[in-house]
C-alpha cells in the first residue's frame, strides 16, 4: 500500500498548480492514497519484452497540404473570451 | 414517442414544421425540468433555423436528411446559442467562438440543437453527480443516478425530449448511462468522428458518439457524423456504412470474467435473456474466456489521469475561462483559477496524473499501463480471430442510489469494469437495452466489436431488437 503524505500531496498539488485548502489537502489526501493502492495492482503483470501502446488509430505521420486555412474566428472574438485584455492583447497580472 | 424518421416525414409531408418539433422538443425539456438534465435551452437560435428549414422546405428546395429534427448536445460540445461549461464552474461564462464539427455536420443535414445537457465537470464521473450545478436524476427512478459522464443526455434521450443526443465516451461515458436509461448508446471505434470543438478529456480514449430510441436511428446519426476531418488528425476515412440485416450464425463470445458473482444477479439474469434472444435468431453463443479484464481498470485510471493532467493544463485563467480575483502574483492566479475552477474529480484526477508521470513513478506507473494496454489488445485480437462480436452487461449493476458512491472514488471508479477495456483497445461497443430489474430499473448489455466494425455490431442488436 503506498502511503501518501501530506508533503507529497503538496507537491503534487504545486506540479498541477493547484492552490488548495487544507481540508482538500487531508480529503485528497487519503483519496489519492486509496487511487494508488487499488491501480498498484498492475505491477503483478510481466511485461518484460512488451513494446508500449500510445495510441491505437494505427494512422501514422498524417499530414495536410500546406496551405493556409483562414479561421472563421477573428482575434476580437478570441480576446473577448479573455478576463482582461487592452491594445489587442491579453493582460495578466505582473510576472515580475 | 418519436423516432427520427417519423419527425422527418411529418415535416416533409407538411403534416407538421420544424419550429412546431423544437417547440414541443423545448416545451418538453420544461416539463422536465425535475431531472436537471439540461444546463441550457438554445431556444432562440433553435426557432430561428426552424424557421430557416420550414422557409426552404415551402420553396422546395433540397432539405437534408435530418431537416428540422431536434437535438441535444452534451454540455462538452462547443455549440452556439448557449454557453459551453464543460459542467465547470471553469467554462461556466464560456460562449464558443466556434462549433464542434459533429454539431456542423448535423445541422447541414438540417438537425436542431435544442439545449446542452448535464455531464459530470469535464466528463470525469460515472453518475453525473460531479457536475458544478448538481446532478441529473434518472429518468425511471429520481432517487437513483442517471449514470455518467453523459447522464443528461441519456436522461432526455429516455424521456423523449429529443429522438437523439450527443454523448462522449472516453471509458463508458455514453454506455453507461444509456445502460442506466434504457436507451442505445454507441461509442465508435476510436477516431471514427471528429473531436473538433469537443472539450479535451483523454486524448488517446476520448470518442464522439450517440443516445438514440432505436438502433436505426442510430445508424443514422454515427453515419452523418463518421469520417475524416481535417481539424482532427486522428480520424480515420470514412468507413461507417449501415447494414440493412446480418446473416443469421454470427458467432459470439460472452465474456465469462464479466459474469462472476461481483455482477448483481438481476443484471445477469437479464443478460443471459439477451444471449437467448441472439440463439432464437440464429447466432451462436458461446462462453469465452478475457483475464485481462481484472487489470483493465488499473490501466485506465494511469493512463486517463495522465492525459488529463495533460490536457487541463490549458485552464489556467488567462486566455479563456474563469480567473480568480484578487491575485498579486501569476502563480496565485494560476493556483487560485484552478482551485476555483476545477471540481474534487477533476483535481483528484490532475494529480494522480501528475503523480504517475513524474520522474521515479513515469516506469512504474505509466509506461507499465501502456505495455499492459498492448496485451489486453493482443488478447481481443485471439478473441476476435473466433467471434464476431463480444458480449457483456454495461456496468455491474442497475443505476444506483444519488450519493452511494460519492464518498469512495475507487467505488466508483469500479462501474466502469466493463466499458473500460475497448476504450482502452480504441474498439466499438454499444449498449442496448436488455430488460429492467424487478424495481423496474433498466439494464443493459454492452457487445463489443472489432475495430472499424461499428456497422456489423449496430446491425446484430437490429437482428434481435423488439419493435
Amino acid at each position: 500500500m503506498t502511503v501518501i503524505s501530506r508533503n507529497d500531496v503538496q507537491h503534487l498539488a504545486q506540479l498541477s498548480s493547484l492552490q488548495l485548502t487544507d481540508e482538500e489537502l487531508d480529503s485528497l489526501q487519503a483519496d489519492i492514497g486509496n487511487i494508488l493502492g487499488y491501480i498498484e495492482q498492475l505491477g503483478e503483470l510481466d511485461t518484460t519484452g512488451i513494446e508500449p501502446t500510445y495510441q491505437v488509430t494505427g494512422l501514422e505521420n498524417v499530414s495536410r497540404e500546406d496551405t493556409v486555412i483562414h479561421s472563421q474566428v477573428t482575434r476580437e472574438q478570441m480576446l473577448a473570451l479573455s478576463t482582461e485584455s487592452a491594445n489587442h492583447q491579453v493582460k495578466v497580472p505582473k510576472v515580475l | 414517442m418519436s423516432r427520427i424518421s417519423d419527425i422527418v416525414n411529418r415535416i416533409k409531408s407538411g403534416e407538421s414544421t420544424a419550429r412546431r418539433e423544437v417547440e414541443q422538443a423545448l416545451a418538453q425539456a420544461k416539463a422536465n425540468e425535475q431531472y436537471h438534465a439540461l444546463l441550457s435551452l438554445t431556444a432562440e437560435r433553435a426557432l430561428e433555423r426552424a424557421d430557416e428549414i420550414d422557409a426552404r422546405i415551402r420553396q422546395g428546395e433540397v432539405v437534408g436528411r435530418l431537416a428540422g429534427v431536434p437535438f441535444i448536445a452534451k454540455d462538452n460540445f462547443l455549440a452556439f446559442g448557449a454557453p459551453t461549461t464543460a459542467a465547470s464552474r471553469m467554462l461556466e461564462k464560456f460562449d464558443a467562438p466556434l462549433q464542434a464539427t459533429a454539431v456542423e455536420k448535423l445541422e447541414q443535414e438540417g438537425a436542431i440543437c435544442v439545449g446542452k445537457a448535464n455531464l459530470d465537470a469535464f466528463a470525469h464521473g460515472g453518475s453525473t453527480e460531479n457536475s458544478a450545478f448538481g446532478p441529473t436524476k434518472n429518468a425511471y427512478d429520481q432517487t437513483k443516478v442517471a449514470g455518467g459522464s453523459s447522464g443528461g443526455s441519456a436522461v432526455v434521450t429516455a424521456l423523449d425530449v429529443v429522438p437523439f443526443a450527443l454523448g462522449t465516451d472516453t471509458g463508458g461515458s455514453i454506455r453507461q448511462p444509456a445502460s442506466f436509461n434504457g436507451v442505445v448508446g454507441v461509442k465508435p471505434t476510436y477516431g471514427t468522428v471528429s473531436r473538433y470543438g469537443v472539450v479535451a478529456m483523454a486524448s488517446s480514449t476520448d470518442t464522439i458518439g450517440c443516445f438514440t430510441k432505436d438502433i436505426e436511428d442510430a445508424e443514422l446519426v454515427m453515419d452523418i457524423m463518421s469520417g475524416r476531418d481535417v481539424n482532427d488528425m486522428t480520424t480515420l476515412p470514412d468507413f461507417f456504412t449501415p447494414i440493412d440485416a446480418l446473416q443469421p450464425g454470427q458467432k459470439i463470445g460472452i465474456i465469462k470474467e464479466s459474469m462472476t458473482d461481483a455482477v448483481d444477479e438481476e443484471v445477469r439474469h437479464q443478460i443471459v435473456n439477451y444471449i437467448d434472444k441472439l440463439k432464437a435468431a440464429g447466432h451462436t453463443v458461446e462462453e469465452v474466456s478475457l483475464p485481462m479484464l481484472q487489470y483493465a481498470l488499473a490501466m485506465y485510471y494511469i493512463i486517463v489521469p495522465a492525459e488529463i493532467s495533460s490536457n487541463l493544463a490549458r485552464y489556467d485563467g488567462i486566455r479563456y475561462g474563469h480567473r480568480a480575483d484578487n491575485v498579486s502574483t501569476l502563480a496565485e492566479l494560476y493556483g487560485r483559477t484552478r482551485d476555483e475552477g476545477f471540481v474534487t474529480e477533476n483535481k483528484r484526477r490532475i494529480m494522480i496524473g501528475s503523480y504517475v508521470l513524474s520522474s521515479g513513478y513515469f516506469d512504474a506507473y505509466y509506461q507499465q499501463a501502456q505495455k499492459a494496454r498492448t496485451l489486453l489488445i493482443q488478447s481481443y485480437e485471439t478473441l476476435f480471430a473466433t467471434y464476431d462480436a463480444l458480449l457483456s452487461p454495461v456496468a455491474p449493476t442497475a443505476a444506483f442510489s444519488l450519493g452511494e458512491n460519492t464518498e469512495d472514488p475507487v467505488k466508483m471508479y469500479l462501474a466502469d469494469i466493463m466499458t473500460v477495456p475497448p476504450s482502452l483497445a480504441g474498439l466499438p461497443a454499444i449498449s442496448v437495452p436488455a430488460g429492467a430489474t424487478a424495481a423496474g430499473l433498466p439494464v443493459g448489455v454492452q457487445l463489443v466489436g472489432q475495430r472499424r466494425s461499428d456497422a456489423r455490431l449496430l446491425a446484430l442488436a437490429k437482428s434481435v431488437e423488439e419493435k
